[in-house]
């Protein structure tokens, strides 16, 4: 709807700000942390940037389906 | 699978340690591009994120890094390792999206596959400084084959596609509206949105309608513009505080629903 083409109305980060904390919010959520409220600007720029959300998306999947080997 | 042919990436090269030997020092020489650039906010930057994540590296990650420190044989050991990893990665990545490569065989896939962690370890090693233990060694180094294979993914998703720069093909939104009241208030927004649009920067109205009414990939974006996701974004963000600030002049959504 509207609310997703106009964006988050929350500060956020810039794509590679979130690139620089992708790992370690990804790590908190795998640890089963509240990211997300821990930090609030990743979570808003994860809602207005696709991209940034795919990688996202695919290193938590990545994380939860391989989590041995990639030690 | 053997690893193609027609690549010269770096790890191609991995079982030929006199050559990797010389490019891993050359790569640890160049000076990374910092990636940091400015938080979208008029507030304090980055504040309770980035201050507050200063970790330091576990003994796992201690030894990847001295490791790729370490010169010698050992160092292109552990770059061969290392890039086994992205290998894994990059492949999962590629696998997520291949929904996006209907005509590509599987060698072609996994020669993006190869290309993705190639390019991720010469970033790594190129940014070893950087760093800071805030995870273990390997989520941080699998976030660089990540978005290298989602980004290449995207990009051959879209090579020989027209890019729409302009806010002629709109989303059917005020059709999910569930009541014609509803559907009313859709189409008023709707239509307040596109007088907004109109009264954007060239620029922004170009990055907007790109991004956000026509799903065209960021990075594909920044491609055809010769310009950074990270300045894209920026174009993006400006222009959607802009449409929130009008939407909302026009006394349009609720409270403080575009502030």
């Amino acid at each position: 709807m509207v609310e997703d083409l106009v964006g988050p109305t929350d500060p956020e980060l810039s794509c590679d700000e979130c690139f620089e904390l992708l790992d370690a919010y990804v790590e908190l959520e795998l640890a089963g942390a509240d990211a997300a409220a821990e930090m609030p600007l990743m979570r808003a720029h994860l809602r207005g940037c696709s991209a940034c959300r795919d990688d996202h998306g695919s290193l938590l999947a990545l994380l939860r389906a391989d989590p041995q080997a990639l030690t | 699978m053997p690893p193609p042919l027609a690549l010269m990436g770096v790890v191609r090269l991995v079982a030929q340690s006199d050559v990797l030997s010389a490019i891993v020092p050359a790569v640890l020489a160049l000076a990374g591009e910092p990636r940091l650039a400015g938080t979208m906010t008029t507030d304090s930057p980055g504040t309770g994120v980035a201050a507050g994540l200063a970790g330091s590296p576990d003994t796992v990650s201690q030894a990847w890094l001295a490791r790729l420190r370490c010169p010698g044989a050992e160092r292109d050991a552990a770059a061969a390792e290392l890039h086994g990893v992205l290998l894994r990665a990059a492949r999962f990545e590629i696998r997520r999206r291949q929904a996006a490569f209907p005509n590509l065989t599987g060698a072609d896939l996994d020669d993006l596959a190869w290309q993705s962690a190639d390019d991720a370890l010469m970033s790594i090693l190129r940014r070893l400084g950087d760093f800071r233990g805030n995870s273990r060694f390997t989520t941080w180094a699998c976030k660089f084959a990540i978005v290298e294979a989602g980004a290449k993914v995207r990009r051959h998703a879209w090579r020989g596609r027209e890019i729409p720069l302009t806010p002629a093909f709109w989303p059917v939104l005020a059709d999910q509206a569930p009541g014609p009241h509803q559907h009313a208030e859709a189409r008023d927004l709707l239509e307040a949105l596109r007088e907004e649009i109109e009264r954007l920067t060239p620029r922004q109205r170009q990055v907007f309608a790109a991004i956000a009414l026509n799903d065209v990939p960021i990075d594909v974006l920044a491609d055809r513009l010769n310009t950074t996701r990270g300045a894209l974004y920026k174009a993006l963000y400006d222009a959607r505080r802009n449409l929130k600030a009008a939407l909302a002049a026009r006394g349009l959504g609720s409270a403080g629903e575009w502030r």
